[in-house]
C-alpha cells in the first residue's frame, strides 16, 4: 500500500507542471490587455508602455512563466494588478469560505444521493424507485443557478426564512460556528449539493441494482443473513465507486461554483474567479485556477488511496 | 421567606436581568443608523485614495474617504454638476507662466489619523503617481490617476497653504481633472512604512486602514465583502459632516442578487436594480432615483476611406431616424434623451445648428440625397459589446437601432464581441484588424472633463494608439478649437470656447447619440435627503436615516 501511495504521488509531479503550463497558457491566450482593470480606456499609449514594464508583461511570455513558475514553488502566487493584494492571501481566504460551503453541500449531496439511490436500487421499479429517480434527474438537470435565485425568491425576499447573500452579517471575516451564521449557508448550500446529489443518486441506483443481482447476495440470503447484513455487503461493494463519484464531483464543487457564489455574494474561490475575470487580473486569475486545479488532482489522489485501502483489488 | 417563594423571585430576577441584557443592546441596536449600501463592483473599490472599478470607484470609496483639491457640486439635482472648492479654496493660472497653476489651500484640516492638511502633502499626492523615484510612488495608482490628468508634471510648496502645480503644455482643464486626485495622509502611510519597511506593503497596509481627511473614515474593512465607514467628526465643512453613524458597503456584482438583498431588507440601496423589478420595488414602497448622467451611449463612426460615414448627410440621417423616447420606454424611461454630448443647460452646449430628433421622413431625403433607397441601403457594420461597464443593454438597443435604421435605408451588421476585447479594440482603431471592418464602435464615456467628452475623439493628436479617436476623425478647424479652450483660462471664456467646439461637433456629426444613462438605484424609503444630481457621483455624506 505504502509503495502504491508514492507511486501515486509521483504520477501527480507531472500532471501539475502541465497543470500549471496550462493555468499560465489559458490566461494569456484570452484577446484583451493585461493592465486593462489598472488602466482606463484614454490612457496615452506611453502610460500604458511604461505599465507593461513594470509589471513585466514586456518580457517573453516563457521568461515570465518560468519567473512566475520560480515563485509559485516559494508558494508565493503575486499581486494582484487590480487590488495590489497577494494572491496566495486572497486565495487562500477564498479557498476556505468555498470549502465549507464545499463541504456543507457534499455532506448533503452525498447523504441524499445515496439515500435516493438506495431506495430507487432496493425497490427498483416500485413507484419509490421513480420518485427517488425523478428527484435525481430533477437534480442532473437544473441549472443551479436558476435554483438559487429561484430559492432566494421564495425563501429570502418572500418567507424572509434565509439571507439572500453574504457570509454572515459581519462577513466572512467574522464568521461563527452558531445558528445566525449557520442560516447564510442554507441556501447556497442546498442549491450546490442538487447536482451531486442527482449524480451520486443515480450511480448509487445502479450499483445497488446490479449488486442484488449477483450470486453473491443471493448465497448471503441462502446463508440466512438478515436484510441489515445484506445491505451493510451491499454498501461495501457499492462505496469505493461511490466515494470515487463524490470525490469528482467536490472537485467540481470547489471549481465549479461561480455562478452560485455569484448569486449569493458568496466570498469565495467562484467569485474570485469572477472578479479576475472581469478585471481580466492575471496573477489572481493563474494563481485561483491553480490552487483549484492542485485541489482537483489532490482530491481525486486522495480518493484513490481511499478506493485501494477499501477494495485491495485496484492495487493489483 | 419559603423556599418555593425564594425561588420564584431567584427566576423572576433572572428573566428580567436576561431580558435587561438582550433589550438594553438592542435599544442600543436601534439607535444606531445604519445605511447598508449593495455596490455593483465585484470588489470593494480599492482605498488608498485613488480608487479602481471606474466612477464606482470614486463614488464609493474616493469622494465619502477623501478630499480633492477640487470638487463637485452634487448639491442639486436640476442642473449639471459644476466645479466647486475642495481642499484648494482658489486657484489661477500664472500670469508670467501659464503652465503653472497657483493653489490656495484650505487651513485647518485634519486628515482622520489627527495629522494636518498642508502644502507639502499636495507635492506628495502627486510624488506618488508621477514620481518614480520617490519612495512612496505607487505604480498600481498611476494607470487610474495619470490618465485622468495627462497634462500634469510636477507641483512645488511656494508656502504652507499655497502650492504651485505645473503642466506639460497649457491646459485650462487641469483644475477639472484635479477632482480625481485624492489627497491621503502621507504620516499615516509614513506610520505603516515604518512597520513594513515596504513601500508597496505599506501601501497595502493603508488600504485596509485608510487615513483622508474626507467626511467618512474607515472603521472595517474586509476585501471584496465589506467596508464600514463612521462618520469623521471633525470634518471641515458642516454642511457635510454625515449624521449617520454607520455606512456598510457590500459588493453585489449580480442585478438578481442585489434586488433580492433590497427586497429581503438586507440592505438599504442598491445600484442598477434589475430593470424587471423596478416596478415591484416601487410598488413595495421603494424608491427609484435616477436622473441624466453626463454619459453618451453611441455610436463613434470611423472616417476612413471605404467608411460609409464619410458623407454627412448620412451621419445626420442616422441621428434623425432615432426615436429615442420609444428606446427610453424600451429601457422603463432609465434614459436621458440626448441633443449632444452635452445638453442645452449644460455651459458648454453652444447651440448647435442641427438638431438631434427624430425626424425619419428628412432623414430619408437626406439618404436619398446622397444616392441611397430602400432597394439600395448602405451597408454598415458596428462593433459592439453583450454587456460593460455604462453599456446599458448592449444588446437590446442595438437590435433596436437595427429595426429603425433600416426605415432610413441602412442595412446594419452588428459584431458583437466581449466586452474586454471591444475596449482594448477602441485603443487600436478602426484600421487595426481586431475592427474586423467595422464601420462604427459601439463605446460608452463619461463627459464630465472636456479631454474625456470631446477633445480624445476629435482632435488629430488622438488618432490611435494615443488616445480614443477610434474613428481617425481629423479637421483642422476642431483642432485650432481644443487649443483655444486649452488656453482659455478664464473660467467662463473656456466655456465659451468648449461650447463653441461642441456646436461644431454636433454640427458634423462624428457620432450617433442614442441614449445618456440615468443611472438607477434604488432605496428604502427609510434613507432620506437623497440628492440624485445630474453626475456620476452622489453625496452620501449629507443622507439621513429614519
Amino acid at each position: 500500500m505504502f509503495a502504491y501511495a508514492i507511486q501515486r504521488i509521483l504520477y501527480t509531479l507531472p500532471v501539475m507542471l502541465g497543470v500549471s503550463v496550462v493555468c499560465f497558457a489559458l490566461v494569456h491566450i484570452a484577446p484583451g490587455d493585461p493592465l486593462i482593470s489598472i488602466l482606463p480606456p484614454d490612457a496615452s499609449s506611453e502610460l500604458q508602455e511604461r505599465l507593461r514594464i513594470l509589471y513585466g508583461f514586456d518580457r517573453s511570455y516563457v521568461e515570465q512563466f518560468f519567473m512566475w513558475l520560480a515563485r509559485v514553488l516559494q508558494g508565493d502566487l503575486g499581486t494582484s494588478i487590480a487590488s495590489g493584494r497577494s494572491v496566495t492571501l486572497e486565495v487562500s481566504r477564498a479557498v476556505g469560505n468555498t470549502l465549507m460551503l464545499a463541504a456543507v453541500a457534499t455532506v448533503l449531496g452525498f447523504t441524499l444521493g445515496c439515500l435516493f439511490g438506495f431506495v430507487a436500487g432496493y425497490f427498483s421499479n416500485s413507484p419509490l424507485d421513480k420518485l427517488a429517480s425523478a428527484a435525481a434527474v430533477f437534480g442532473v438537470s437544473v441549472p443551479h443557478y436558476w435554483l438559487g435565485i429561484v430559492l432566494v425568491i421564495v425563501f429570502s425576499v418572500g418567507l424572509g426564512w434565509f439571507p439572500s447573500s453574504g457570509a454572515g452579517p459581519g462577513g466572512s471575516a467574522n464568521w461563527r460556528f452558531d445558528y445566525e451564521h449557520a442560516l447564510y449557508l442554507v441556501l447556497p448550500a442546498i442549491t450546490m449539493a442538487v447536482i451531486p446529489m442527482g449524480i451520486v443518486a443515480r450511480t448509487v441506483r445502479a450499483l445497488v441494482a446490479d449488486i442484488l443481482a449477483q450470486e453473491f447476495v443471493i448465497g448471503l440470503r441462502a446463508r440466512g443473513l438478515g436484510q441489515f447484513h445484506v445491505f451493510l455487503h451491499v454498501v461495501k461493494n457499492a462505496a469505493p465507486t461511490a466515494l470515487a463519484v463524490m470525490g469528482v464531483q467536490m472537485g467540481y464543487l470547489l471549481g465549479g461554483s461561480i455562478l452560485i457564489e455569484v448569486v449569493f455574494s458568496w466570498p469565495g474561490t467562484g467569485m474570485l474567479l469572477n472578479t479576475a475575470i472581469f478585471q481580466r487580473d492575471l496573477p489572481l486569475l493563474q494563481g485561483t485556477i491553480l490552487v483549484l486545479a492542485t485541489f482537483f488532482v489532490v482530491l481525486n489522489l486522495l480518493v484513490d488511496l481511499l478506493q485501494t485501502a477499501l477494495d485491495p483489488r485496484i492495487k493489483r | 421567606m419559603s423556599y418555593a417563594r425564594y425561588s420564584r423571585q431567584r427566576v423572576s430576577m433572572a428573566i428580567l436581568a436576561g431580558t435587561t441584557a438582550f433589550v438594553a443592546p438592542a435599544a442600543a441596536v436601534a439607535e444606531e443608523s445604519v445605511l447598508r449600501i449593495g455596490m455593483t463592483a465585484g470588489d470593494i473599490p480599492l482605498t488608498h485614495g485613488q480608487p479602481d472599478q471606474g466612477f464606482e470607484g470614486n463614488r464609493f470609496t474616493g469622494i465619502p474617504i477623501y478630499d480633492a483639491l477640487t470638487q463637485w457640486d452634487l448639491s442639486q439635482e436640476d442642473e449639471p454638476s459644476t466645479l466647486m472648492p475642495g481642499l484648494a479654496t482658489s486657484w489661477e493660472i500664472d500670469p508670467e507662466d501659464d503652465t503653472r497653476w497657483i493653489f490656495e489651500l484650505r487651513e485647518g484640516v485634519t486628515y482622520h489619523d489627527g495629522s494636518e492638511f498642508t502644502a507639502e502633502d499636495v507635492v506628495w499626492n502627486v510624488e506618488k503617481v508621477l514620481d518614480e523615484d520617490a519612495e512612496h510612488f505607487d505604480a498600481s495608482q498611476v494607470g487610474v490617476t495619470a490618465s485622468r490628468m495627462p497634462t500634469l508634471r510636477s507641483a512645488e510648496v511656494i508656502d504652507d497653504y499655497t502650492v504651485a502645480l505645473y503642466t506639460s503644455e497649457p491646459d485650462s482643464f487641469l483644475p477639472i481633472n484635479l477632482t480625481n486626485l485624492f489627497m491621503a495622509s502621507p504620516d499615516h502611510w509614513a506610520e505603516k512604512y515604518d512597520e513594513t519597511g515596504d513601500s508597496d506593503e505599506a501601501w497595502s497596509e493603508f488600504a485596509a486602514d485608510p487615513s483622508g481627511s474626507g467626511p467618512f473614515r474607515v472603521t472595517g474593512f474586509t476585501a471584496r465583502e465589506r467596508l464600514e465607514l463612521q462618520p469623521n467628526d471633525a470634518y471641515w465643512d458642516d454642511a457635510r459632516t454625515p449624521t449617520i453613524d454607520r455606512v456598510v458597503m457590500r459588493p453585489m456584482p449580480d442585478a438578481n442578487s442585489r434586488t433580492a438583498a433590497l427586497l429581503s431588507g438586507e440592505v438599504d440601496w442598491i445600484e442598477a436594480p434589475a430593470p424587471d423589478a423596478m416596478a415591484q420595488m416601487e410598488g413595495q414602497g421603494f424608491v427609484i432615483y435616477s436622473n441624466p448622467q453626463p454619459h453618451v451611449w453611441p455610436w463613434q463612426f470611423s472616417f476612413l476611406d471605404d467608411s460609409p460615414w464619410l458623407d454627412r448627410e448620412v451621419r445626420h440621417a442616422a441621428n434623425l431616424c432615432v426615436d429615442r423616447e420609444e428606446l427610453s420606454v424600451l429601457l422603463n424611461g432609465h434614459m436621458g434623451i440626448p441633443q449632444g454630448t452635452v445638453g442645452p443647460d449644460h455651459p458648454w452646449w453652444g447651440d448647435p445648428d442641427f438638431e438631434i430628433r427624430y425626424d425619419p421622413d428628412t432623414a430619408r431625403e437626406l439618404m436619398e440625397e446622397v444616392g441611397y433607397s430602400s432597394d439600395d441601403p448602405v451597408e454598415v457594420r458596428v462593433q459592439t459589446s453583450a454587456s460593460g461597464s455604462g453599456q446599458m443593454q448592449p444588446l437590446v438597443m442595438n437590435e433596436y437601432l437595427q429595426d429603425a435604421l433600416a426605415e432610413c435605408y441602412f442595412d446594419v451588421e452588428l459584431d458583437v464581441i466581449e466586452w474586454n476585447t471591444l475596449f482594448t479594440n477602441w485603443r487600436e482603431g478602426a484600421d487595426a484588424s481586431s475592427a474586423n471592418d467595422a464601420h462604427a464602435i459601439n463605446v460608452t464615456f463619461a463627459t464630465m472633463d472636456p479631454f474625456f467628452a470631446m477633445v480624445r475623439f476629435l482632435s488629430s493628436d488622438a488618432h490611435p494608439p494615443v488616445s480614443n479617436n477610434w474613428g481617425y476623425f481629423t479637421d483642422d478647424e476642431f483642432d485650432d478649437l481644443i487649443a483655444q479652450a486649452r488656453t482659455t483660462f478664464d473660467p467662463d471664456e473656456r466655456d465659451e470656447a468648449l461650447g463653441q467646439l461642441h456646436k461644431r461637433k454636433v454640427e458634423e456629426a462624428p457620432f450617433l447619440w442614442v441614449a445618456h444613462d440615468a443611472g438607477p438605484r434604488a432605496m428604502s424609503p427609510s434613507v432620506g435627503n437623497v440628492v440624485q444630481p445630474q453626475s456620476w457621483f452622489i453625496d452620501i455624506a449629507t443622507m439621513t436615516m429614519e
